[in-house]
């Protein structure tokens, strides 16, 4: 079996949600869309107070290469623009949207032959639709597809390996077809010789689901991999798949490789073929909730109404984290919204939270054993507390992934990938001083 | 007898280094200005930076070579400044006194923690993550700020807000620099009167998590003569070069709804 080096293997706590399909989640009364839900620019606000906007109006334009479109996913009124809770922990600024109703913009939803427009217009599509990566980093797709380098394999990431998450499973099952069709998209734009759906093993029949779609067509791979974390991550999965390592520093595209969500795959054909905006995602929200469930979600939901119509919590609750377990973050209020890059929201109960302090090493080595890239996180972890962070770089902390499995694996639970994430900003910060 | 053999031997290589080190030092002399030792021992030795020079021999071979004023450390104040010029045999300039201020009032009980934090105890690790308080603007009170301090001006009070012992702080602004949200602020030592929020916020969304931000009611301004507090968004501005008596700030002061505006003593 297909796999990398490294790596744990949580329990996978997928059956909570697993077998719920994709529901729609009644329109909120108020939406938040943070201008900012991508890797990159924010968006630059295109409306004001009290402007009426429609379902898939675009609010929010581009700036720059590196960043993303954003859309209204209902028809309402626009009751202001302000610093509002976000999920990556800083207030930043959203468009607050009274809903109204449904109505759709005008084109939104319109048949297109996707055989007739070129590359470029391909591309343009995708880049007017606002597409991100749907798998969590929400970096912009456009980007993604105009690479500097010719790419020879396009992988689709179907491995889902954080514990309790579903979303991508869901589409698997429910949507193979729309899967197929964006990656037939991807593929005409770059040309690749080779399309390899990964998919862990412990979705045998999402796998299969894929497979039989994927037998009308003679392009596509469909490869099980072993359920390990992190098997999704881009350069895990990559390494598995073709053998070839991304270089220190290096992107996907440095070894002739683009990676795909698959729920990413969905958005692009639905852009493409029926000038669909992204403004709604697939989230599961499982954990201590009373109905696990998948929901479709408009972008700009609060937390609250999502765990409202999963039942509520079981019990008091002890964090909320969108995301996974693993790289999730927890959330400092219910009222933040859903962001295009939300794949979950997990609700973990008070007595499921770890409630102590993390303690001093104890040299046992357990993070370097189970690092995926190869670092020493124990010695990173020590010179950045101590505040040498060129040491720290020199160590390779820029290469980390950030992925927990040192902190997890950590017998006196020390915050490993928070000294990292700080590190990597300072460094990050500095180097863009000069 | 055999006891002369080593005290011979040792007493001989002793003799030979000895004569060694005494020609070294003399040939390898080097010319070492006097007067930066003399600098050296007038200042206060803290190593702050506040200069600009990394550490204070650094300031002083600076100050020799002409690189640095008299006046530079910041830290030493007027006293530091005159011995240095002295010792230059140069006029010494004006040192603005400066001190730092906590500039937010949103303690455990008046701005409350939204979440329970768990990770690595410092305010910039738990910045990185949005902090656990509704202000997402406030003091973390974790205590950056009473590490960074050289001078053991700052102590964490009671109430999970920093507190600045004024005798001892020289205002070399290392606090400054260890907040990762721009609580500590360095004012003129003379300038009595201070904003104690930095919530950029509108006023209906200040109180909601915090009972004692700034609501940028703008009354301070409107009771302040002459334009001394003018509104910069929604947080008045005190401008200390244009006022003379403090105590016309008085009635700003007493009037502010939420007692963000902070008089100092003298």
């Amino acid at each position: 079996m297909r796999t990398f080096r490294g790596g744990v293997h949580p329990p996978e706590r997928k059956e909570l949600s697993k077998d719920a399909p994709i529901e729609r989640l009644p329109l909120p009364e108020v939406l938040y869309i943070p201008l900012s839900q991508h890797t990159g620019a924010p968006a630059k606000p295109l409306v004001k107070k009290k402007d009426k906007v429609k379902r898939g109006t675009k609010i929010g334009e581009i700036q720059g290469f590196i960043s993303a479109n954003v859309h209204s996913p209902v028809s309402g009124t626009v009751k202001g623009i302000g610093p509002w809770y976000h999920p990556l922990g800083k207030k930043q600024d959203v468009v607050i949207i009274e809903v109204e109703g449904d109505e759709p913009e005008e084109g939104v939803g319109e048949e297109r032959d996707v055989d007739k427009l070129s590359k470029e217009e391909l591309v343009e599509a995708v880049k007017e639709a606002g597409i991100v990566g749907l798998g969590g980093a929400a970096f912009p797709t456009h980007v993604k597809l105009s690479p500097p380098k010719p790419i020879d394999t396009v992988i689709l990431n179907g491995a889902e390996c954080e514990p309790y998450l579903t979303s991508d499973y869901r589409i698997m099952m429910e949507m193979p077809e729309k899967v197929i069709e964006g990656a037939r998209i991807i593929k005409r734009i770059l040309e690749p010789e080779r399309v390899i759906v990964g998919i862990e093993d412990n979705k045998p029949d999402a796998a299969e689901r894929i497979k039989e779609v994927a037998a009308r067509e003679n392009w596509i791979e469909v490869v099980l991999l072993k359920t390990k974390y992190p098997q999704g991550s881009e350069k895990q999965l990559i390494y598995a798949l073709t053998g070839r390592q991304v270089p220190s520093g290096g992107l996907p595209f440095d070894v002739g490789v683009l990676v795909q969500n698959v729920g990413t795959c969905v958005a692009i054909y639905e852009a493409v073929r029926y000038k669909k905006p992204l403004y709604e995602r697939v989230v599961t929200v499982t954990g201590g909730v009373n109905e696990p469930k998948n929901l479709m979600v408009p972008i700009g939901t609060p937390v609250k109404n999502l765990i409202d119509y999963a039942g509520g919590a079981k019990g008091e609750i002890g964090k909320v984290i969108f995301g996974g377990p693993m790289m999730g973050l927890a959330q400092l209020s219910l009222d933040v919204p859903v962001i295009k890059g939300t794949s979950g929201v997990l609700v973990q109960l008070k007595q499921e939270v770890f409630a102590g302090e993390e303690r001093g090493c104890i040299r046992c080595a357990s993070c370097v054993d189970v690092c995926p890239m190869g670092l020493v996180p124990v010695m990173m972890a020590n010179v950045i507390e101590a505040g040498k962070h060129e040491m720290a770089e020199k160590l390779g902390v820029l290469d980390c992934i950030e992925c927990g499995c040192c902190a997890y694996v950590c017998p006196t639970k020390r915050n490993l990938v928070q000294y990292f994430k700080y590190a990597k900003r300072e460094i990050i910060k500095k180097k863009k001083k000069g | 007898m055999t006891i002369l053999i080593p005290v011979l031997t040792l007493g001989g290589l002793g003799l030979a280094f000895g004569l060694f080190l005494t020609y070294a030092a003399k040939k390898f002399h080097v010319e070492v200005d006097p007067r930066v030792e003399k600098i050296l021992e007038v200042l206060p030795g803290a190593n702050c930076g506040a200069c600009g020079a990394p550490g204070c021999e650094g300031f002083a071979v600076g100050v020799v070579e002409g690189r640095y004023p008299v006046h530079g450390c910041v830290a030493g104040g007027k006293e530091v400044a005159e011995k240095i010029a002295a010792i230059m045999g140069v006029e010494a300039g004006e040192v603005e006194r400066r001190i730092a201020v906590v500039r937010c009032r949103g303690d455990r009980e008046n701005a409350p923690r939204l979440a329970e934090y768990q990770g690595v105890k410092s305010c910039k690790m738990l910045d990185l993550i949005g902090g656990d308080k509704g202000c997402v603007y406030g003091c973390l009170g974790l205590g950056d700020c009473v590490e960074a301090c050289p001078f053991e001006a700052i102590y964490m009070g009671e109430n999970g807000l920093p507190v600045v012992i004024e005798e001892r702080c020289t205002g070399c602004g290392e606090c400054v620099r260890a907040c990762p949200r721009g609580i500590m602020d360095l004012i003129p030592h003379n300038q009595l009167v201070y904003v104690a929020c930095v919530s950029p916020e509108r006023g209906q969304d200040v109180t909601k998590v915090c009972k004692t931000g700034c609501i940028g009611c703008s009354l301070c301004a409107r009771l302040a003569p002459e334009e001394k507090i003018t509104m910069d968004g929604f947080l008045p501005v005190v401008h200390h070069e244009k006022i003379e008596n403090y105590d016309d700030l008085n009635t700003a002061v007493e009037k502010c709804p939420t007692k963000v505006l902070i008089r100092r003593n003298a």
